[in-house]
């Protein structure tokens, strides 16, 4: 089954671009560790999902490309034409003349409308080329005005039309010290629309895989390029193909719906967070070995303590003892060492991939009650190993992983509310105060939700 | 991709939108090498079939023809712009887009407001509609003038108005040079302070520049040059203190070096929207970004490294130390120290090899010296784009929305009481059609109540940074 990706704004392009090429490079990649039929079903099955062909047989994107002004755009197709390995559709773009000026009103009510037919008739063709649609993948920023505000506008569409169809909004978290100064506004505005009609929403934080580059990659000079990468490796860690209850040469054909049955059991809590391992540059690489028990040990301490990349994890935090409810709301300014999870997912690449041990991982100790733990837990496999790394493991997590960054975006703009300051630049467009008051009431019930768990 | 329209009015908006142009051409020159006529040359640019006759010829795509400044130049004399069209870039401006007159203002804003306002309202917005229409997508105007002359200050206020009502969706960007302390024209507190009314009302934006600061910055760079410490050397070619040409320095007028000072502020200004780059920044996410309250609109600016303005290769600094001038209080073009005055907004726009990280390292390194409104205590708006400026490898340009700016109007305020109270001068503009006494008492009370909404923001200072009580919301 395929996914549809379509990529908003010059955030979403930047990234799209990346994802495509991680996908295509590691299944393309010479160095699969597994026998020449596993490669070969393992390609087939990334290219379904992902590539349509074309007559050359050069792969084309399943993706759209959205953008208010052209020139991320003309980057984007240019440098993946360059390539020379795979491109982007000749006519999968729409494109402005005048972007969206950070502003999330103007994206949402006035590109979003004027656009509707052009965007969704592109969707729609791309849509027609798959034999069987999965569900989209929308790729956008919270910070700026296209991504945001026409992504929420899109994703509402995309509700409408193509209700039987999964929405995945790959979200980007901006940095905490700013990018956009109206950044926590376009956010909040983002969330409340994207959790009204969004299925899951993927949280990508610019902060931790900035982190991730300087200490974990080592790069000196980090780009919004190498950013871009390491998150394109992320999502690629979770999407590429993995084994069905078949096993071997037998690929799971609905990632994308399997993965929303078991971490989104209920609509309230739909912010999902990644994690990785191991994560370093090439160089290190050559000379680092791992074994499952290491890998497994350190991503089961990441999501117990929050940690967001495998150096400095907290080794004190401990599940608690008991699963008593607690008495009373859980006050956010005491340090929340342990996170507790709705449901875990992970995902397992690489060889000797059958003798992993994931007990960690099935402890109901780091669930909440609702779940029985055997359905709080899932796990994906493959031999086939993921980007030169001979053993990867990746985490989707329902978890109370985004609490802190949500309820600071939440505290922000409503200090930044309360002063009234730049509201005339979203009024001006039809956005009112009351929008606002609604999309704090929303947001402030989710992070009460998830504080409580 | 969109255009922009500069409208340069009066001698001194003339003389800085003629360095402009030179250094835009200089730039798309050094940056478009094959010649073909792309979109990063059209948002200034038309590409013009010169061997067409009548209005036609406009070529959209293809090999640079002939290239013609969107711009509408006015002056009510003749000597400035009669200079341009003499000069060396005679052929980039149409000269179907002037606005001239013989008599001139007499530094009265009254007279170019009210008189020549009346008088070339038709013709003002006949050039500015037809500029329009060469523009497949409109974002922007640029206004460039003085505000303590006649004609920027009158005639120029004037046409904010008519773009408001004519181009309602279009950016107002206006560059004003206010006149220092020691300005010659007595009656320049009068033209700036009824000039002042018309900023508050009807610009989006207005980037104020101040002579002396301008002044002062030239004679730093020839310090740097002259010190011969540095080792520095002429480069052979890159944006210069010198207007149009490669000419030396010597014997240039102080003013030319000042002007492109200006000229390069707008150039950085717009380089992230015409370039390339990882995070772009369009001219409407300024406005945006920048101006919290619509009457808040003023930006102090600086440009970093001084030596990208001069004709000199000085070794490369360390890439934060650009960073760390930008809020140094000599290089910002009006006089203001923002390091000690309040933010409401900062953005650095950052040109050339700059990276994220690097940008995320300065802002982490100044921010606990820089004191930012409780409400944005992280009011930052980033941009960074590949193209660096001609003959450098980095440039930064920040603009901040910060109480600093408080002083100059205060001061101008003063100036203009001292005259007023005297009625000095006064005769002259109340002997014009339309002005009264009442005129300047308004533009006074716009001024004060401009001061007053800065300095009730200065009284937030001392006052502790609380996070206010959250929404309540039942579990």
């Amino acid at each position: 089954m395929s996914i549809v990706t379509v990529q908003l704004g010059q955030c979403g392009n930047q990234i799209g671009f990346e994802v495509f090429d991680a996908l295509y490079s590691d299944s393309h990649c010479p160095q699969g560790l597994c026998s020449k039929r596993e490669n070969e079903v393992y390609q087939a099955s990334c290219k379904e999902r992902f590539f349509s062909e074309e007559e050359n047989g050069v792969p084309i994107a399943r993706a759209v490309l959205v953008d208010m002004e052209p020139k991320v755009i003309n980057q984007t197709l240019s440098k993946a034409a360059q390539s020379g390995r795979w491109k982007y559709g000749q006519h999968s773009c729409f494109c402005q003349k005048q972007g969206s000026g950070n502003n999330w009103a103007y994206g949402y009510s006035v590109h979003g409308p004027r656009h509707e037919e052009s965007i969704m008739n592109l969707i729609q063709k791309e849509v027609e080329k798959c034999d069987c649609l999965s569900g989209f993948f929308i790729i956008m920023s919270m910070a700026g005005g296209t991504g945001s505000g026409l992504g929420a506008f899109v994703t509402q569409n995309l509700q409408d039309h193509y209700s039987n169809s999964l929405k995945m909004n790959q979200i980007i978290w901006p940095y905490g010290t700013g990018e956009v100064i109206v950044q926590n506004y376009n956010s909040i505005l983002t969330l409340s629309h994207l959790y009204r009609s969004s299925d899951a929403l993927l949280v990508h934080e610019n902060d931790a895989v900035h982190k991730i580059c300087a200490k974990l990659m080592n790069i000196k000079q980090i780009s919004f390029s190498d950013i871009n990468q390491v998150l394109a490796h992320q999502l690629g860690s979770v999407f590429q193909p993995t084994y069905s209850m078949e096993g071997s040469y037998h690929y799971r054909r609905n990632p994308l719906g399997e993965l929303m049955e078991n971490l989104v059991p209920h609509p309230e809590f739909k912010m999902l967070g990644i994690r990785n391992i191991p994560q370093m540059s090439e160089n290190s690489l050559a000379y680092s070995t791992f074994t499952w028990a290491g890998l497994l040990k350190h991503l089961r301490q990441m999501l117990i303590s929050n940690s967001k990349m495998e150096e400095g994890i907290d080794w004190q935090v401990r599940p608690p003892l008991s699963r008593l409810p607690t008495l009373g709301k859980v006050s956010l300014n005491r340090e929340l060492h342990f996170n507790t999870s709705i449901a875990n997912l992970v995902i397992l690449r690489g060889k000797d991939v059958h003798s992993a041990d994931l007990g960690g991982f099935k402890d109901p100790a780091l669930y909440t009650s609702w779940l029985a733990p055997v359905n709080a837990f899932n796990v994906w496999k493959t031999q086939r190993a993921f980007s030169k790394y001979e053993k990867s493991a990746a985490l989707v997590s329902n978890s109370q992983f985004l609490l802190k960054p949500l309820d600071t975006i939440v505290g922000k703009a409503w200090n930044m509310f309360a002063s009234k300051a730049y509201i005339h630049q979203y009024t001006k467009f039809g956005i009112e105060e009351e929008d606002f008051l609604d999309s704090f009431t929303l947001l402030e019930q989710v992070v009460a939700s998830y504080c409580n768990l | 991709m969109t255009q922009s329209v500069v409208v340069q009015v009066g001698q001194c908006g003339n003389q800085i939108g003629c360095c402009f142009w030179d250094l835009a051409l200089r730039e798309h020159a050094a940056v478009n090498q094959k010649g073909i006529y792309d979109e990063a040359i059209s948002s200034f640019f038309r590409n013009v079939d010169t061997r067409v006759v009548g209005d036609g010829g406009n070529i959209s795509k293809g090999k640079i023809c002939s290239l013609k400044a969107r711009a509408v130049l006015i002056d009510m004399e003749e000597g400035v712009v009669n200079e341009i069209l003499q000069g060396p870039l005679r052929d980039v401006f149409d000269s179907k887009q002037l606005i001239t007159d013989i008599s001139g203002s007499g530094n009265n804003w009254a007279v170019g407001h009210k008189v020549f306002g009346r008088l070339y309202q038709e013709q003002i917005l006949e050039k500015l509609r037809k500029s329009a229409e060469h523009c497949d997508c409109l974002q922007c105007f640029f206004i460039i003038h003085s505000m303590g002359g006649g004609t920027g200050s009158g005639l120029g206020t004037f046409l904010l108005k008519v773009l408001e009502d004519e181009f309602p969706e279009v950016y107002r960007f206006v560059t004003s040079v206010y006149p220092s302390g020691e300005d010659d024209v007595i009656t320049s507190p009068y033209n700036s302070i009824l000039a002042m009314k018309e900023l508050n009302e009807h610009a989006d934006c207005v980037l104020p520049i101040d002579n002396q600061s301008l002044f002062d910055i030239i004679s730093k760079i020839d310090l740097m040059v002259n010190s011969g410490k540095l080792g520095t050397t002429i480069k052979p070619k890159s944006l210069v203190t010198s207007s149009a040409g490669a000419l030396k320095k010597q014997h240039q007028k102080p003013f030319d070096a000042m002007n492109n000072i200006v000229a390069n502020l707008l150039l950085n200004l717009t380089s992230s929207a015409r370039f390339e780059g990882s995070l772009n920044m369009d001219l409407n996410e300024i406005s945006m970004n920048l101006v919290p309250f619509p009457q808040l609109h003023y930006l102090v600016s600086s440009l970093t490294p001084l030596y990208t303005l001069a004709d000199v290769n000085i070794p490369t600094r360390r890439l934060d130390q650009m960073f760390s001038d930008a809020f140094s209080k000599d290089h910002q073009l009006i006089r203001a120290d923002p390091k000690h005055s309040l933010y409401l907004a900062c953005a650095l726009m950052v040109r050339g090899n700059v990276q994220v990280s690097d940008l995320r390292r300065n802002i982490e390194r100044l921010k606990p010296s820089l004191q930012f409104i409780s409400w944005n205590q992280e009011g930052w708006k980033t941009s960074l784009c590949s193209v660096p400026p001609v003959g450098h490898s980095h440039s930064l340009l920040a603009l901040a929305n910060n109480t600093c700016v408080k002083p100059t109007f205060m001061e101008l305020r003063e100036r203009f009481m001292r005259l007023y109270k005297k009625k000095a001068h006064l005769h002259h503009y109340l002997q014009i059609e339309g002005m009264e006494e009442s005129c300047f008492m308004e533009a006074v009370s716009s001024l004060s109540t401009l001061i007053e909404e800065y300095n009730q923001l200065d009284a937030t200072r001392s006052m502790p940074v609380e996070d206010l009580p959250r929404l309540s919301v039942a579990v």
